[in-house]
């Protein structure tokens, strides 16, 4: 789906945003320890964590609404974090939008424009580029009050644009919107960002929306970077269980590894990894049943008894007890399925990863 | 984000102002309070005199005693007459709800004077309300305690505090969600049982702001006493206002104030305390 | 079926709520009406009606001049006390500072302390400095006072106005100063216009702080005052009357802001004492 999909930054693009080892403490609480993260030119970065998990604050470092306890951003060569958020090529589309209400939609589009003092004349055209580029033409007359809330992600995205910002932060910018729309702004905002080629830094809580728009996904935890990598690179290699749980669905399975061999309950396999407790990430759709996969060399089997089976169109999901250890697998859809089976996964996607 | 220059500005004006127009007068008062006055000229030489008259004279507590059962009277007939109010406008009104409640907001903008002295027109030996009564030849005299006594003080200030006390519970009783009182008659209470039950204890914050703001304010006020009280009227603060004019004892004016200032403020923590511990 | 009940059980109550809006508003009919009785205002009823009293009063120079004067110190105060609230109600909302909790009950405590007490500290204060009497000293009592009403009509407002309004506004580039302007002070409208006719019927209606710093000049209930210790005639009820005019008219415009606006925020002023 996305054509940059490097674990770490690609060396031929240039460096846009540097974060250099970022803290910071409301008080006593430490909302973000010690980040550094590089984002490229060009680059749609998503900010992936749960409530709590600090990505919001450190977007509100980024736009300059907080200040840093310890550490530096730069952007393109220059300081950023002791610039005022005025003097900021960033501008940001914030979570419930934070329309003026005062202003109509048009008046909202050229705030920008207008405080900097530009010329009436520049500030029509580029106005009215930026409401045809969101398709919102038609409700520029319109105070943001009487636009739904799809129309009025519409605005805080034009409100935002049309000031040429070098990065764009976006704040859970699609949390308001029912499902459907939502869907279909996520196509537009990624069709957007390709367009106009703007870095696009968003935050967001929900893995699915990370994967789908981003060219890489930076995940928090606790105020920290659990790990930084392209959708596809996390989703194939978490490195922390976290990851592992947080992105997609996995089993999580946990034993250790001796003389050889990784033991996880009644299933083992052979290793070559360096003995000691393990655990291995083994995702749903890597573990297979028997009957369909034909005998190959690493490969390892297990026997398990089927407890629940839950159908979702193409795929069904069963959940099963391997010697009361409970594991999920998704197959395609095969119709009611009952008692014990055997399974087997490629020891390949028996991911090691840290606690 | 605001930077700290902007907050220290923002708070520096307000700050100077009050700090020169409310905190050094309050201080003054109470530097006042402890002086004297020898042969019409103040002697700025502290002690506890004031005090100990304050103490030591009768008169002093007893004018306090009628101001207090004054302001008394005055917040139970407001609570009486705002209280039943709030409650039907906030439960019984149906569709005419908001214009009535306006209506009874329009006094609070009315003149206090003006209002004070409609009632000296109607409580007079010849006013209104004895002509009223000897046109329905009910009497041939004029009542006459009806101005001039504790009773016109009483009148007047409820008057002017019902709305006072209305608006706080009008605005609790509006919070109490609805289904908390079709929650209480599924469970089989009747319509005085839900009130004493579930609606009377959730007013109580309102209750109470309304009651302290009506007993604090009716404790100092001096012009209904001087317009509608006359002589068995008196309030402590006319001792106070006439000291500061024809007595000439400010010192003793000034302890009184403190009294005051010290009853008001501890009034108000009181209830403010209550308060908290009534709201969920 | 329960409708029914409920609207029985509730017609006690209907009369006494009636009653109650009956005594609200006895004083202020009578006092109309007799402002156009011939012979003065007592005895019932009122016969005999004349527009005399208001031609009078038509004719009432010092009566006029207390007008002007009271004009004055309310839009004196008026100006004050929202420019001084408003940058309170700044502080409170968003700088922290030491004593801020003693500053904040310090502000409003005029709004709660009887006006005696409000007026004779600042007497006290102006005696000992030496400063004379005179309307300046009624317009610093009056403004220092009302400061209150302005700070907790603005704070509400404050309260109200969603922060990433003014993050957006500084996001775009407007500098704090044009964010001020053009963000907060309008979204604050509606609230400054409340606390401005609410302080200037506060101030045109004051008596007991003025009563105190007032000198040769008076403001126009100081001089209702006086006169009704001369004795009373119906062109007080004429004044009277007028007065009550001018103040519904200010409800009449404070309801059309209100209700133009998007809360019913001016009440809470007086929820919490």
């Amino acid at each position: 789906m996305s054509s940059v999909a490097a674990n770490s930054l690609d060396p031929a693009s240039a460096v846009l945003l540097e974060i250099r080892g970022v803290a910071k403490r409301f008080g006593a609480r430490e909302v973000l320890r010690n980040i550094s993260l590089n984002i490229a030119e060009g680059e749609f970065l998503a900010l992936l964590g749960e409530s709590g998990s600090g990505k919001t604050t450190l977007l509100r470092l980024v736009a300059g609404f907080e200040e840093p306890t310890a550490g530096e951003i730069w952007m393109s060569g220059e300081r950023l974090d002791l610039l005022p958020p005025y003097r900021r090529r960033v501008n940001t589309v914030f979570q419930n939008y934070a329309l003026f209400p005062h202003l109509s939609v048009r008046e909202n589009v050229a705030y920008g424009l207008r405080v900097k003092k530009t010329a009436a004349t520049e500030i029509d055209g580029r106005v009215d580029e930026a409401l045809r580029m969101v398709k919102i033409e038609e409700f520029a007359a319109w105070r943001p009050s009487k636009l739904s809330g799809g129309q009025q992600q519409r605005v805080a995205l034009a409100r935002a644009l049309v000031n040429r910002p070098r990065l764009l932060l976006l704040d859970e910018p699609l949390s308001a919107l029912d499902a459907n729309l939502r869907k279909q702004m996520q196509s537009e905002l990624k069709a957007l960002q390709r367009e106009i080629g703007i870095t696009f830094l968003f935050v967001t809580h929900d893995q699915e929306e990370a994967m789908a728009l981003s060219d890489r996904i930076a995940l928090l935890r606790d105020g920290a970077l659990e790990q930084v990598a392209s959708a596809r690179e996390i989703y194939a290699h978490p490195a922390t269980a976290y990851t592992a749980r947080f992105i997609g669905q996995t089993n999580l399975l946990r034993g250790e590894i001796l003389d050889g061999m990784a033991r996880c309950g009644a299933i083992a396999w052979p290793s070559d990894d360096p003995g000691g407790a393990a655990i291995f990430s083994l995702r749903p759709e890597a573990i297979r049943l028997a009957s369909d996969a034909v005998a190959r060399p690493g490969t390892a089997r297990f026997r398990a008894a089927l407890e629940q089976q839950f159908f979702s169109g193409a795929s069904e999901l069963l959940e099963v007890n391997c010697s009361g250890q409970l594991l999920r697998v998704r197959v395609s859809a095969r119709g009611p399925l009952s008692g014990e089976h055997e399974f087997v996964f490629s020891t390949a996607d028996a991911i090691r990863v840290q606690e | 984000m605001y930077s700290k220059a902007y907050k220290k500005l923002v708070a520096l004006p307000p700050l100077l102002w009050v700090g020169l127009f409310l905190l050094v007068p309050y201080a003054l008062m109470l530097a006042h309070s402890f002086w004297a006055v020898h042969d019409g000229m103040l002697v700025r030489q502290p002690d506890l005199h004031n005090y100990v008259t304050l103490f030591s004279k009768p008169v002093y507590a007893a004018v306090l005693v009628r101001t207090m059962r004054i302001a008394a009277a005055v917040t139970l007939c407001s609570l009486l007459l705002g209280y039943p109010l709030a409650y039907y406008l906030s439960f019984h009104a149906g569709a005419p709800k908001e214009l009535l409640y306006q209506l009874v907001i329009v006094p609070l903008w009315v003149s206090y004077l003006v209002r004070g002295y409609a009632w000296k027109t109607i409580l007079g030996s010849e006013g209104v309300l004895n002509g009223f009564f000897e046109y329905l030849h009910l009497t041939h005299e004029p009542v006459a305690f009806l101005l001039y006594s504790p009773f016109a003080v009483v009148v007047m200030l409820t008057h002017i505090y019902t709305p006072f006390v209305f608006l706080p519970v009008y605005a609790a009783l509006e919070h109490i969600p609805r289904g908390l009182v079709e929650a209480s008659e599924d469970l089989g209470a009747g319509a005085a049982q839900t009130f004493l039950r579930v609606i009377l204890p959730l007013s109580i914050p309102g209750l109470l702001a309304g009651a302290t703001f009506a007993f604090v304010l009716s404790l100092g006020d001096f012009l209904a006493p001087l317009l509608v009280g006359g002589a068995s009227g008196t309030m402590i603060a006319n001792v106070v206002q006439s000291l500061f004019g024809a007595a000439y004892d400010w010192p003793l004016g000034a302890a009184i104030s403190v009294g005051l200032l010290i009853i008001t403020v501890s009034l108000l923590f009181l209830s403010e305390r209550l308060e908290k511990r009534w709201r969920y | 079926m329960s409708g029914h009940s409920r609207s029985r059980r509730g017609a006690p109550l209907l009369v006494y709520a009636a009653l109650v809006f009956v005594f609200i508003y006895l004083p202020v009919i009578v006092l109309i009406l007799y402002s156009f009785n011939r012979d003065g205002v007592g005895g019932f009823p009122p016969r005999h009606l004349t527009l005399a009293w208001y031609r009078q009063l038509f004719a009432d120079a010092p009566l006029w001049d207390a007008v002007l004067n009271s004009l004055k110190v309310a839009a004196g105060s008026v100006a004050l006390s929202l420019t001084l609230g408003l940058l309170a109600a700044l502080a409170l909302d968003r700088a922290s500072f030491p004593g801020k909790a003693l500053f904040r009950r310090l502000v409003l405590l005029p709004l709660i302390l009887p006006g005696i007490i409000t007026g004779l500290s600042l007497l006290m204060f102006l005696v000992f400095v030496g400063a004379q009497l005179s309307l300046f000293t009624v317009f610093l009592g009056h403004g220092t006072a009302l400061i209150s009403v302005a700070t907790t009509e603005l704070f509400a407002g404050l309260q109200k106005l969603d922060r990433a309004q003014e993050e957006a506004s500084l996001d775009l580039g407007a500098t704090p100063w044009q964010t001020f302007w053009r963000v907060t002070v309008p979204n604050l409208k509606l609230s400054l216009i409340a606390a401005g006719l609410l302080i200037f019927t506060l101030s045109m209606d004051e008596i007991a702080v003025t009563f105190f710093l007032t000198g040769r000049d008076n403001t126009l209930p100081l001089e209702i005052w006086g006169r009704l210790r001369r004795g009373i005639t119906p062109e007080i009820n004429a004044v009277s009357a007028l007065i009550l005019a001018v103040s519904v008219a200010l409800i009449v415009i404070w309801h059309r802001v209100r209700t133009r606006g998007l809360g019913a925020d001016a009440p809470e002023l007086l929820e919490r004492p």
